[in-house]
């Protein structure tokens, strides 16, 4: 386990160097003169050489990625051309909107997911089970940008109850939230009912029977219990794209988060902005599956690594 | 039935694995399956009809989906305008009908040629190994490092927005599920004897993979293509609402409803039903793939 726990964090060493290299030369092969857009109209051509060669985009390619890693590493995720701020100043308060917004989401899905998928095992065939399934592929299709705008449309224009996404009270993560969730939800339900149906059928599910327990301890305790592996990864493997979904919940909802910032930096080009972005979602992607990765072997035991 | 084959000492393994016969009633017994899943079959029977609205839509439309109409401005339903208008008074339903083309159209497309090309990469490097296949399968670790969405919005941010980006960007995310997916069905079947003995009667290895290798992964192939489209179509969809995708003058389901957005409240129509026709286009797909993967994957229950 050890080893194995030392091979597969430094593997994704490699895979984060790639990332970034490939993120930072796909950036700089955006069709449009970023120094140009700095300047004011009458600039001159000297200002604009001069602008230039301070940024360092007269270096040759290798010299600035390498350069811009050395910053990054220090903190310094650069200044973004829209408001001249640096990233790192802006970012925070972006990031714990989104941040906020995705543990509620997480949190009511999750529940709500599992639920689903134990009450459709133990019903299997049932009405109930029906029931549950159409819930959870609904949850899985529907589109998240429209199911935004349609909670805003009942519930906030039509009936008022809740506000459309000021999140200065615990109303406003409500509806988005809800909005965010949906697909995990749905998931959720159904990986948690085939894991269960399969626990179900286990020697030791027969067992406990056998002795005479009660049926809830059985699917809770024995059943349940031993299903969670598979749950435990597929939360985790939902989280790390979660963040990037925060994209569109965020446009609907017009919440200042990152997956907004996301979309006003690509609208103005803000491509040191973008840069970070994405940098920061595939590190956070890479890292959140590697975490589960390693929780999955600590929770499955008979799971051997070699 | 063995009567009109007639094969020299017909031994029961010989008979059955006489790949015709195998095939038909390989077929009638899908099909038998098949159609016990009712939920699959009106999801598939829903694809169909959406299929002939892509194909025929625009004729059949009541109104030029173009065409303004003054006179009759975020209009909702009503007898003459069955999904109300927008704003420019443009007839709802004639525009989602004309619509189905390009939303259908550009995530069919791009599911093709992503399948197509993760297809080819998955089953050379699962039978050839080496080097090729560390390439591809490092190149899809790569691109599954990135999730769905982001990597669409990254491509089209590089490439910049329009419907053919999308169908790029869209397309770039579907082939590294196709290059995993069918190199671990090639792995399975390779060492299968079949393939064996064709190679030891010295097949060429073009034939081999045409005639022994591919029809043997083809179910995997069908079950994930089914399942992509539905993501393809919200994909796209998704970055056409995020304003980076068809122009938004057009009838794309995902352009229509983020020029609805502003109407929020004012013309909830608007938003109502192109929306729904995502959702259950979506739908459709991802229960007829659900239905399909259960018929030819008995593993699962």
């Amino acid at each position: 386990m050890g080893r194995y726990f030392v091979k597969r964090v430094l593997s994704t060493i490699p895979l984060l160097l790639v990332i970034s290299i490939l993120i930072f030369a796909f950036i700089h092969l955006i069709p449009g003169d970023p120094v140009r857009k700095m300047l004011p109209k009458e600039a001159t051509q000297e200002e604009y050489e001069q602008l230039k060669e301070e940024l360092g985009f007269n270096d040759p390619l290798p010299i600035q990625y390498i350069n811009y890693m050395k910053d990054l590493f220090r903190g310094d995720f650069g200044e973004s051309y829209k408001s001249g701020l640096p990233i790192s100043e802006i970012f925070p308060a972006r990031l714990q909107a989104t941040l906020a917004l995705t543990l509620w989401g997480i949190v009511w899905s999750v529940i709500l997911g599992t639920l689903i998928g134990i009450v459709s095992a133990v019903k299997r065939g049932k009405v109930l089970d029906y029931v549950g399934m159409v819930i959870a592929t609904s949850g899985i299709s529907v589109p998240s940008f429209w199911l935004g705008l349609m909670l805003i449309q009942i519930f906030s224009v039509q009936l008022g109850w809740l506000p459309t996404g000021q999140l200065d009270s615990w109303k406003g993560y409500i509806l988005p939230s809800i909005t965010m969730g949906c697909s995990i939800m749905g998931t959720l339900a159904r990986y948690s009912r085939s894991s269960m149906l399969e626990t179900m059928q286990e020697d030791y599910v027969r067992t406990a029977r056998a002795k005479g327990q009660r049926e809830s301890l059985v699917v809770l305790r024995h059943a349940f219990r031993n299903s969670l592996v598979q749950v435990v990864t597929v939360v985790g493997l939902q989280i790390g794209g979660l963040l990037a979904g925060s994209v569109l919940v965020e446009t609907v909802f017009s919440i200042p988060g990152l997956g907004r910032l996301m979309v006003d930096s690509i609208n103005f080009r803000d491509y040191k902005v973008i840069q970070a972005l994405l940098m920061f979602f595939a590190l956070e992607y890479i890292v959140i599956n590697l975490i589960v990765d390693l929780l999955y072997g600590v929770l499955n035991p008979k799971i051997r690594y070699d | 039935m063995s009567e009109t084959k007639q094969p020299v000492n017909p031994t029961p393994s010989e008979f059955m694995d006489d790949p015709v016969l195998q095939n038909r009633s390989r077929t009638r017994e899908f099909f038998k399956k098949f159609f016990q899943r009712k939920t699959a079959v009106v999801a598939g029977c829903f694809i169909l009809f959406l299929v002939i609205i892509a194909i025929i839509g625009p004729s059949i439309a009541p109104y030029d989906p173009a065409a303004y109409d003054y006179s009759a401005i975020r209009s909702g339903p009503t007898a003459q305008h069955l999904m109300g208008t927008d704003e420019f008074g443009r007839d709802v339903f004639s525009r989602l009908l004309a619509g189905a083309r390009l939303s259908l159209g550009s995530a069919l497309a791009a599911v093709i040629v992503g399948a197509a090309l993760g297809t080819i990469l998955g089953i050379l490097a699962g039978y050839y190994g080496g080097i090729l296949e560390a390439l591809v399968m490092r190149s899809s670790d790569v691109l599954f490092a990135m999730p769905d969405i982001l990597l669409c919005i990254a491509i089209v941010a590089i490439i910049g927005p329009g419907l053919i980006n999308v169908i790029i960007a869209v397309t770039v995310f579907t082939i590294p599920s196709f290059a995993r997916i069918m190199r671990s069905a090639t792995l399975s079947v390779k060492g299968s004897l079949y393939v064996e003995v064709a190679r030891s009667l010295g097949c060429p290895d073009s034939r081999i993979l045409i005639k022994h290798i591919f029809p043997g992964t083809v179910q995997s192939m069908i079950v994930n293509f089914t399942m992509r489209i539905g993501s393809a179509i919200l994909a796209a969809s998704s970055l056409s609402f995020l304003g980076f995708g068809a122009d938004v003058s057009a009838p794309e389901w995902g352009a229509m409803l983020s020029s609805g957005r502003n109407y929020i409240g004012v013309a909830d129509h608007l938003i109502l039903f192109p929306g729904l026709i995502i959702f259950l286009t979506v739908l459709a797909f991802n229960l007829f793939g659900d239905g399909l993967r259960d018929t030819l994957d008995p593993k699962v229950k």
